[in-house]
């Protein structure tokens, strides 16, 4: 029987499918599947079981793997599959260990050896079959075993086998980029294969090595250019097209490699920018894929060196998208803005109430999407709208994910625009509240930088009214249930310091409340920690501004429980604190000195010479002398000096000479009888250091990471800097009418003007229209723009300049003229050899004698007037645009069919499924 | 083009079909599918047919009672890089399902969901041809299909 419903499969199977397919819920198909390994487990281990059984055993592991039961006793039976010599039993086999296995599993290395024996095979499916597992089954380790042979095969006369051969080597860079970094030019080779799909596949591979390294592709520039101008005038076979598109597929990817080899380049972005108008101009705006493909020109467009004319298509694009009633469509449009606002933001004005709309869209993927952009066009103007807008969704959401992403952006944005310091702390307050557990602590520690540092600006006043403003709203929230543990850190920190410091609040009023801190979070040991040293602090200023202390009875009896804590922290603290205050007004003034924790700390005696008398006795008494950590690191290196470059390295690398003796620790470094005093003071200091540290190094460590650190350098106007340097200032159609008719002033009025003939607007969008769009810029930034007009302007002349006589001298390159019957454009191609100007890319030698043997041409055309055929049935079945089917067969009738077959087959449901037998079409 | 995963789940939510491009042990895996199953079977048909789930992008479409999911990477656009060129074109995605589904159409003649049940191999090796390494490497019927008629000629 044929693939069309004759099963060819035993009763038992049929059975089993059915009873999953219509199986009520989870709990019923695990008991079915549970039962089915029962029965598995006991017959696949049965002598002599025929291969086709075999062969449906393999297929029911798979779905019990697919169902997420454990197949793992069967997994040898697959391996031993792919020994088989019939290929659908092979490729069967080999299906189900690249599903079962990862690339580490210890069976890999028995499917080694067979792939090794297929990738030798005469039959190129067997091939196929090898290579479809060397992608997925080769890791690191293997990669030396098949390397040869894969790269023997890029160059085999089926096309299937060079494609797949194309993606091993592929998969092979992904795992281990040097293994074949000297076979990389092998994919320039490949690009120029005379089959498309070759071709097609090869982009995969080059789009990574140019997304790796752009500056050594830029010669590939105008091979992909005319490479897609093909495809975009249907050069390549029809059964490329899909819902009358050329090779949609092709193009896309194309259009992202353009985008990277662009992307500050105006030399190479030049020769894009007619292919891409002409896309543009072409694309199907009523189809999805014409649309995907309008889609990926905006993100090119956006990518590249700016073209005032494509700008202005791609603008038209978005308008397009953004009317839309489909929300797919919008949110591509929404994306798709929020790129093109990079080169110039005034293109958002006109779309914002549709922005808005997506905005308040039911849509939680719709609403995302929006954020993205608000983020994005966030300036100071319109930064309290968008973080309250972002904060208020932020509640409203229970996904921990999201939640973290859009906190630590609220965060970003406050920090880099906040308008004032009751703002900053008023939003920093929510977003604690609401994902203090869930930000990164640094953003705690950077808050309370920013409290004790000020805003950087020389104005102490200001810096108090920060202080005194956190201090006020924390008193205010602190008392609320369920805060996070990192938010009541940063209160106890701020409390502790500023508290009492403007006077408003008494230290008894302070303290009590930091005592209701620690006993109402008893089980948080750190913030009780952060508690008690704030109470210390508050005590030390108290006394050493010369009142008198009075001590809650309950501060009182919070510090003797903590004396005897469980944690030794806890207990050391409350220890210091009770030695602390029984000393006088003078020594709390050296011990505590108050808003200190900015400066640096002072060592008095760096030498610590106080301890040479104790460091003497010590040597005396045989301790090892001390080494500085220059010269440990140094003694180090010699010993193991293959490490010398990584001091981090050489500290965990094993040891192989033998570990002296043990002698009796003595610590030369530590002064083991320093105060309690001291080592208070010490540590606290230190801690902040830490504080004062840990961005820096965060910003070193990682820097791809969100970017935690704080702008205090005043409020920075995202759109003031142009993205590309002043002489290729980024400039549009749109922005010029702007800037021609008039100064700053006018230019501010014109987008509400513009807004004026949409009446039915409610009033309340307006209003937040204004708030997010209205924003103006400022003046030095106008005068930017313009600056940037004038020269582009220029260039954009002269660009057009050098198209015209680019396009006279070369005629495009036909890669991919592979003889198709209509004969298309043979003008253009009949005096150029497409090979001859190739030879040029690539190494000559080579690659002649495989791109010119005549027979895989013929081969080819053959293959490409019967796809043809199959695509004219094709379309006449599909309609137009979505692809929904309207001349389909009879799909009701079809069903039935195949279920009296199913019946025939002697399988009698307990129930019915009738979706089971649904066209999926239909 | 970074695809993840392609998942075949019915509308109570069993899969039917799955395929991972990266290695994710079973628990993980199940995991995985349960959460992406909740949250795309409870959106209604004017949505997005995308979903963002922690690094991924779901992108799916449905079939009479099967959904079809692509899980795309998702990168996250941060402020210092305002554009990521890695990012998923989300249509063409949801195209590439069609198209998946078409030349399903195309080799069982009115495709069901017990079709794929039944020939849950084919299925798979369709998806083979179509993707590799996460790309998107075959977009021509006539060519995704030459090799399974090959093979069902063969035997």
């Amino acid at each position: 029987m044929g693939s069309q419903g004759g099963f060819g499969q035993s009763k038992e199977f049929l059975d089993l499918v059915k009873s999953i397919g219509e199986s009520r819920s989870k709990a019923e198909e695990d008991r079915i599947v549970l039962r089915e390994i029962e029965t598995l487990r006991r017959r696949i281990t049965e002598p002599d079981i025929p291969k086709r059984k075999m062969k449906e055993y393999i297929i029911r592991l798979v779905y019990i793997e697919m169902l997420g039961h454990d197949a793992s006793f069967g997994y040898i039976h697959a391996v031993k599959m792919t020994h088989d010599d019939s290929l659908l039993l092979k490729r069967t086999g080999y299906l189900a260990v690249t599903l079962f296995l990862n690339e580490d599993h210890d069976l890999i290395i028995l499917i080694v050896n067979t792939i090794q024996k297929d990738l030798k095979s005469d039959n190129f499916l067997v091939v196929c079959a090898a290579l479809n597992a060397v992608c997925k089954l080769i890791n690191d380790e293997t990669i030396p075993a098949v390397l040869q042979q894969v790269v023997e095969l890029l160059y085999h006369p089926k096309e299937a086998v060079r494609k797949k051969a194309v993606m091993a080597l592929h998969r092979f860079y992904q795992r281990s980029p040097s293994s074949v970094t000297h076979l990389v030019t092998n994919f320039r080779k490949k690009l120029c294969d005379n089959d498309p799909g070759v071709m097609g596949a090869t982009l995969c591979p080059l789009f990574d090595l140019i997304m790796i390294d752009v500056n050594s592709h830029k010669d590939l520039v105008g091979s992909f250019v005319s490479i897609l101008k093909q495809v975009a005038e249907r050069r390549l076979p029809k059964s490329y097209d899909y819902h009358q598109t050329p090779a949609p597929f092709i193009q896309i990817k194309l259009l992202k490699i353009l985008a990277l080899l662009g992307s500050g380049d105006k030399q190479s972005s030049e020769q894009m920018y007619t292919i891409i108008g002409d896309i543009m101009r072409r694309s199907d705006t009523t189809s999805n894929i014409g649309n995907a493909i309008l889609y990926e020109c905006i993100c090119c467009v956006s990518s590249i060196h700016p073209s005032p004319k494509l700008f202005g298509a791609a603008a038209d694009a978005i308008a397009k998208l953004l009317k839309s009633d489909v929300h797919n469509l919008r949110y591509m449009g929404i994306d798709a803005l929020g790129r093109l606002i990079r080169i110039n933001p005034e293109v958002a004005e006109q779309h914002q109430l549709a922005v808005i709309d997506c905005l308040e869209d039911p849509d939680d993927t719709l609403k995302r999407k929006t954020f993205e952009l608000l983020y994005k066009m966030t300036k100071s103007s319109n930064v309290e709208v968008i973080v309250d807008r972002m904060i208020e969704y932020m509640i409203s959401i229970n996904d921990n994910h999201y939640k973290t992403e859009i906190a630590s952006r609220c965060v970003e944005l406050a920090e880099q625009f906040a308008p004032s310091n009751r703002w900053f702390i008023q939003t920093m307050n929510k977003v604690f509240q609401h994902a203090g557990d869930l930000v990164n602590p640094k953003v705690a520690h950077n808050l309370m930088r920013l409290i004790a540092e000020g805003f950087g600006e020389d104005d102490d006043t200001a810096d108090s009214q920060l202080r005194s403003s956190a201090v006020e709203s924390y008193l205010r929230i602190m008392g609320e249930p369920k805060l996070p543990s990192t938010f009541l850190q940063v209160i106890c920190w701020v409390l502790g310091e500023y508290g009492t410091a403007d006077g408003k609040y008494s230290a008894s009023y302070i303290g009590g409340k930091l005592c209701d801190v620690a006993e109402a979070h008893s089980s948080d040991d750190t913030v009780k920690a952060y508690a008690v040293t704030a109470l210390m602090k508050v005590c030390s200023y108290e006394k050493a501004a010369g009142r008198k202390l009075d001590m809650l009875s309950e501060c009182q009896s919070l510090i003797e429980s903590l004396s005897a804590s469980h944690s030794t922290d806890l207990q050391q603290r409350a220890y210091e604190l009770k030695a602390i205050i029984s000393l006088d007004g003078i020594a709390m003034e050296n011990i505590m000195p108050l808003d200190a924790s900015c400066e640096d700390i002072e060592v008095i005696d760096k030498s610590l010479s106080f301890l040479n008398s104790y460091v003497q006795k010590s040597l005396e008494e045989g301790a090892k002398p001390y080494l500085t950590e220059h010269e440990r690191s140094r003694t180090r290196n010699i010993s193991n000096f293959r490490n010398h470059d990584h001091h981090d390295a050489s500290t965990h690398s094993l040891r192989f000479e033998a570990y002296e003796v043990p002698k009796p620790v003595i610590s030369a470094r530590l002064p083991p009888t320093a105060s309690l005093t001291e080592l208070a003071a010490v540590r606290e200091q230190s801690y902040q250091r830490e504080v004062h540290r840990s961005p820096s190094v965060g910003s070193l460590s990682d820097k791809g990471s969100q970017e935690l650190r704080l702008r205090l350098d005043g409020v920075q106007k995202k759109w003031g800097r142009p993205t590309y340097s002043s002489a290729a200032s980024p400039s549009t159609s749109d922005s010029e009418s702007h800037t021609v008719n008039g100064t700053g002033k006018g230019k501010s009025f014109e987008p509400s003007s513009r807004r004026q003939p949409e009446v039915e607007i409610p009033e309340e969008k307006q209003k937040l229209a204004a708030s997010l769009f209205g924003g103006t810029t400022s003046k030095s930034e106008k005068k930017q723009s313009g600056g940037g007009i004038k020269g582009s302007k220029a260039t954009r002349s002269t660009a057009d300049q050098t198209r015209a006589t680019t396009a006279v001298v070369h005629p495009p390159v036909d890669l991919l003229d592979f003889g198709e019957p209509s004969g298309a454009a043979s003008g253009s191609s009949s005096t150029v050899d497409p090979f001859k100007q190739l030879e040029g890319l690539v190494d000559t030698n080579q690659y002649s004698n495989v791109s010119k043997d005549p027979d895989l041409l013929s081969l080819y055309s053959d293959a490409a007037s019967t796809s043809g055929q199959n695509q004219n049935q094709e379309t006449g079945n599909l309609s137009h645009g979505s692809g929904n089917r309207t001349t389909k067969g009879p799909n009701l009738k079809d069903a039935l069919g195949k279920d009296a077959l199913v019946r025939q087959m002697g399988v009698t449901p307990a129930t019915q499924n009738p979706n089971l037998f649904k066209d999926l079409l239909g | 083009m970074g695809i993840r995963f392609v998942l075949m789940v019915n509308k109570q939510g069993q899969t039917r079909l799955a395929q991972y491009y990266e290695y994710l042990t079973l628990e993980e895996r199940r995991a995985l599918e349960g959460e992406i199953v909740r949250k795309c079977l409870a959106r209604n048909e004017q949505q997005c047919s995308f979903v963002e789930h922690r690094t991924y992008k779901i992108v799916y479409r449905r079939y009479a009672s099967l959904f079809f999911l692509v899980g795309v990477d998702n990168e996250e656009v941060s402020r210092a890089h305002t554009f990521t060129i890695m990012c998923p074109n989300e249509l063409a995605i949801l195209e590439f399902i069609h198209l998946l589904v078409e030349t399903m159409d195309r080799h069982f003649g009115n495709v069901c969901e017990l079709d794929i049940m039944f020939h849950l191999e084919k299925a798979h090796f369709m998806l083979e041809e179509m993707v590799m390494n996460g790309c998107i490497v075959e977009t021509s019927k006539a060519n995704i299909l030459a090799p399974i008629q090959l093979m069902d000629k063969a035997s």
